[in-house]
């Protein structure tokens, strides 16, 4: 019995991508040091005992400063490591749909920023031995944050897909996912609001990641921070299946 | 007729690499691309691989058009890239299985398909181990496993002997001619011995054109050796 050719092909470069993870140091590494690195902002910056509160937003607050440098550490070799090597002649040999190919590679670096979150779970346990805080909030929280992560993930994939260097996909997503996030924050709503008024300010700000997440912070699911982060995603992963696909030009 | 390529075409920048390229390919034959550097022989390859786009011109695949149908076109192929490009922290085993089910074997079919594979392509007991710590040979050899995996009848093999030594080469060269028996072979080599030993048909290319399409024995007895051939016939870069 035959599956789907797209599928099939999706789910083997996935399996393989994850265990090429999984067996080279580099991974590891980086979520070593972003779970290190969530630690100190958490408590040090944070203040999270200082706030005398059973709450995680100290600890969420954090998220996409440390996502925009450590995802696209993630995401850096997606496409750039393929190019560099040349098995990305093999990749686009396959009789697969380019597609497969882009999803595949991108929900297996998803996987690593997913678990990553999971081994936050010591502070979620902290803060329900010290006092009784809303489960479900957290939980709400840990999603948009997980949907946050795709988003920054995606973003890393599309860079991956323009270099074979792999130090030049990370500025590169680094840089837009820095000027993605930072539009939402006040100092640079403050700016635009001075500039071309604030209205228009406002409608710049909506555009962050920083917005969005902030909204899905306050414990409530907004469907438009969802479609935000759906349409960021698939706008990204369009871009890197069409440079992908490029190269089939010459 | 398992391959026929017409008027294939393709520009990088203003330079031609390929310019209008024509031929095809039965059963049970193994034609040698012969060429000096840059004479268009990978790029020909590629195109008909489906990792290329052609400018211009046709490449058929049982008849399926690779630029109009290429998955389909690209089910009914082996191909071996340039170098021989493989995931080095793999196995043969993880690589070979990954390569069969990326085609969409299923996990059982991958299995088999990958146990046929190795044992055609001579792979022994270095299966088990890292392909980063294989010698050279035995990369091409994964390589070549690869490209039969799902059993093609048309085979496009780019530089599959290019530095092995005479031991590798000659079992590389075994397997080929083996393979030929029923199916059809494009090669692309430097080594004027090799078309001599395992080819029946040697197209030699030049400026991204066929300047000729004849068999080894054809050549031989115009020019006096495939050596002399190759020379007259190709005006390469040094001469320019």
């Amino acid at each position: 019995m035959k599956k789907r050719p797209g599928l099939a092909s999706m789910a083997a470069i996935y399996r393989r991508e994850l265990l090429s993870y999984l067996t080279t140091p580099t991974a590891y590494v980086f979520v070593a040091v972003f779970l290190f690195a969530i630690g100190l902002f958490t408590f040090q910056v944070g203040g999270f005992f200082d706030q005398r509160r059973a709450d995680l937003s100290a600890f969420f607050a954090f998220h996409p400063w440390l996502f925009m440098v450590f995802l696209p550490a993630i995401a850096m070799r997606l496409w750039a490591e393929e190019t560099r090597s040349g098995a990305i002649e093999l990749l686009l040999t396959l009789p697969a749909p380019t597609w497969s190919l882009v999803l595949g590679k991108y929900l297996a670096a998803w996987t690593v920023a997913g678990a990553a979150l999971v081994l936050t779970f010591p502070l979620w346990i902290t803060v329900n031995f010290l006092g009784s805080p809303d489960n479900a909030a957290i939980f709400t929280a840990y999603l948009s944050s997980f949907l946050m992560a795709g988003a920054y993930i995606a973003i890393g994939s599309a860079m991956s897909a323009l270099t074979p260097a792999q130090v030049v996909a990370f500025v590169l997503a680094v840089l837009a996912s820095f000027v993605l996030t930072a539009l939402g924050l006040p100092l640079v709503s403050d700016f635009f609001a001075g500039v071309v008024g604030g209205g228009v300010a406002e409608t710049i700000s909506r555009f962050s990641i920083l917005y969005h997440f902030d909204a899905a912070q306050r414990g409530v699911v907004d469907f438009r921070s969802v479609f935000y982060f759906a349409t960021l995603i698939a706008l990204c992963l369009g871009f890197t299946a069409v440079s992908v696909d490029a190269r089939r030009g010459g | 007729m398992l391959l026929q390529v017409d008027g294939l075409r393709k520009s990088f920048g203003r330079r031609a690499a390929v310019d209008g390229i024509g031929f095809s390919l039965d059963v049970g034959e193994i034609v040698g691309f012969l060429g000096p550097n840059g004479a268009g022989k990978t790029t020909t390859m590629r195109m008909i691989a489906g990792y290329l786009e052609p400018d211009d011109g046709v490449a058929k695949i049982f008849n399926i058009d690779v630029a109009q149908d290429r998955r389909r076109a690209q089910e009914r192929l082996g191909y071996l890239p340039e170098g021989a490009p493989l995931y080095g922290e793999m196995t043969p085993w993880s690589f070979l299985r990954f390569m069969a089910e990326a085609r969409g074997m299923t996990r059982e079919a991958a299995r088999h398909a990958v146990r046929r594979a190795a044992q055609d392509a001579r792979l022994g007991d270095t299966i088990d181990r890292p392909i980063e710590t294989l010698s050279k040979g035995y990369r091409r050899r994964v390589g070549l496993a690869s490209a039969l995996l799902h059993s093609p009848l048309l085979l496009i093999l780019d530089e599959p002997t290019d530095g092995l030594d005479p031991n590798q080469r000659h079992a590389v060269r075994d397997l080929i001619r083996k393979l030929g028996e029923e199916r059809g072979l494009i090669i692309s080599t430097h080594s004027l011995e090799e078309v001599d030993a395992v080819c029946t048909r040697a197209i030699i290319i030049d400026q991204g054109r066929i300047v000729v399409d004849q068999t080894p024995a054809q050549l031989r007895e115009k020019y006096g050796s495939l050596e002399k051939a190759f020379e007259t016939l190709t005006r390469g870069d040094e001469r320019q």
